[in-house]
């Protein structure tokens, strides 16, 4: 077996499938990015193959880097594509979101939990 | 919430997320309902259980399992489950002489209506990879071992088609009742990465 690539973990995210009972998201922005996803592709803002074609280029972006495939975190690949979405269609720049972010960030504490 | 540090705590990507979220809701392009009844019904309503009806249907209703075969999204629609990347689902059957197994090498599609969103697994890059090099020693780590005899084919989603496995019904359930046989059907089974056990 010596030649085969590690195998794959028996736990953490990348752990084979053993049973049903998992969470369909690890945490609450994931499940928010999702959500908003969708809103939008409801509401008309994109097709779904724009936005699976973003996804496609995110991941393989992260992947060319990451050959190993070590510290993958699959929502941010996803919030990458949405975010490169929305910039081209100059529905939210990135800029604007850069700074939006860094804004959140100089919250005073105890208001970086919101909900 | 706890505060609990754990590995999927992306403080960035997490602050990062609410900013856009906040910038949408100022721009009038999302409504904060909107966005949190979607997610409650990708987390409650739309998953496993939904293909597993399907499949004991197909199990006890030969017609329906033909239909099934023939126009996978057709069949499904009949119980009630469309919606997004399930315009085109094609069904496969596993049986002794063939184990289908499913993956998409590029990103994560899959059949929403009847599986609900992908598990961790399905979307690593481990998975995505090794199953197309070595499927059999991938099934053989995750409990499904193969004849020498069976053909194992791997169908990859990374396009316009999702894939949808119509596992083995097990031995010694000629008794059960539909709804008892949906009980039994695990997501798993039904992307081609397990079995459903014997009750």
């Amino acid at each position: 077996m010596s030649e085969l690539p590690a195998e794959l973990p028996i736990t953490g995210p990348a752990a084979p499938p053993r049973s049903n009972g998992e969470l369909v998201f690890d945490a609450p922005w994931e499940s928010h990015l999702f959500g908003i996803t969708m809103a939008l592709y409801e509401a008309g803002r994109f097709e779904w193959g724009e936005f699976q074609q973003s996804l496609i280029r995110a991941v393989h972006g992260w992947e060319t880097e990451h050959p190993d495939g070590e510290g993958y975190v699959y929502y941010e690949r996803w919030a990458e594509a949405l975010e490169a979405l929305l910039d081209q269609r100059g529905i939210v720049a990135t800029d604007v979101l850069d700074e939006r972010t860094a804004a959140l960030a100089t919250r005073p504490s105890g208001h970086d939990h919101p909900g | 919430m706890t505060a609990v540090p754990r590995p999927h705590d992306h403080p960035d990507a997490a602050l990062r997320a609410e900013a856009l979220e906040s910038l949408l809701l100022e721009q009038g392009l999302i409504d904060l309902e909107k966005v949190e009844g979607l997610i409650s019904r990708y987390e409650k309503d739309v998953g496993p259980m939904n293909g597993a009806k399907v499949v004991a249907k197909a199990w006890t209703d030969p017609d329906y399992r033909r239909r099934l075969l023939e126009d996978g999204t057709a069949a499904i629609a009949e119980l009630g489950f469309a919606g997004p990347q399930g315009e085109h689902i094609v069904v496969l059957e596993n049986d002794a002489k063939v184990h289908n197994v499913v993956v998409c090498t590029l990103c994560s599609c899959y059949p929403w209506p009847v599986l609900g969103l992908p598990p961790s697994w399905y979307k690593d890059p481990a998975y995505r990879s090794r199953v197309v090099r070595e499927p059999r020693a991938v099934l053989a780590e995750v409990g499904v071992t193969l004849d020498d005899d069976t053909e194992v084919r791997v169908w990859d989603s990374s396009s316009e088609v999702r894939y949808f496995i119509l596992p083995e019904r097990p031995a010694g359930t000629d008794d059960l009742e539909e709804e008892e046989l949906a009980a039994l059907v695990t997501r798993d089974a039904m992307v081609g990465v397990g079995r459903v056990p014997v009750p």
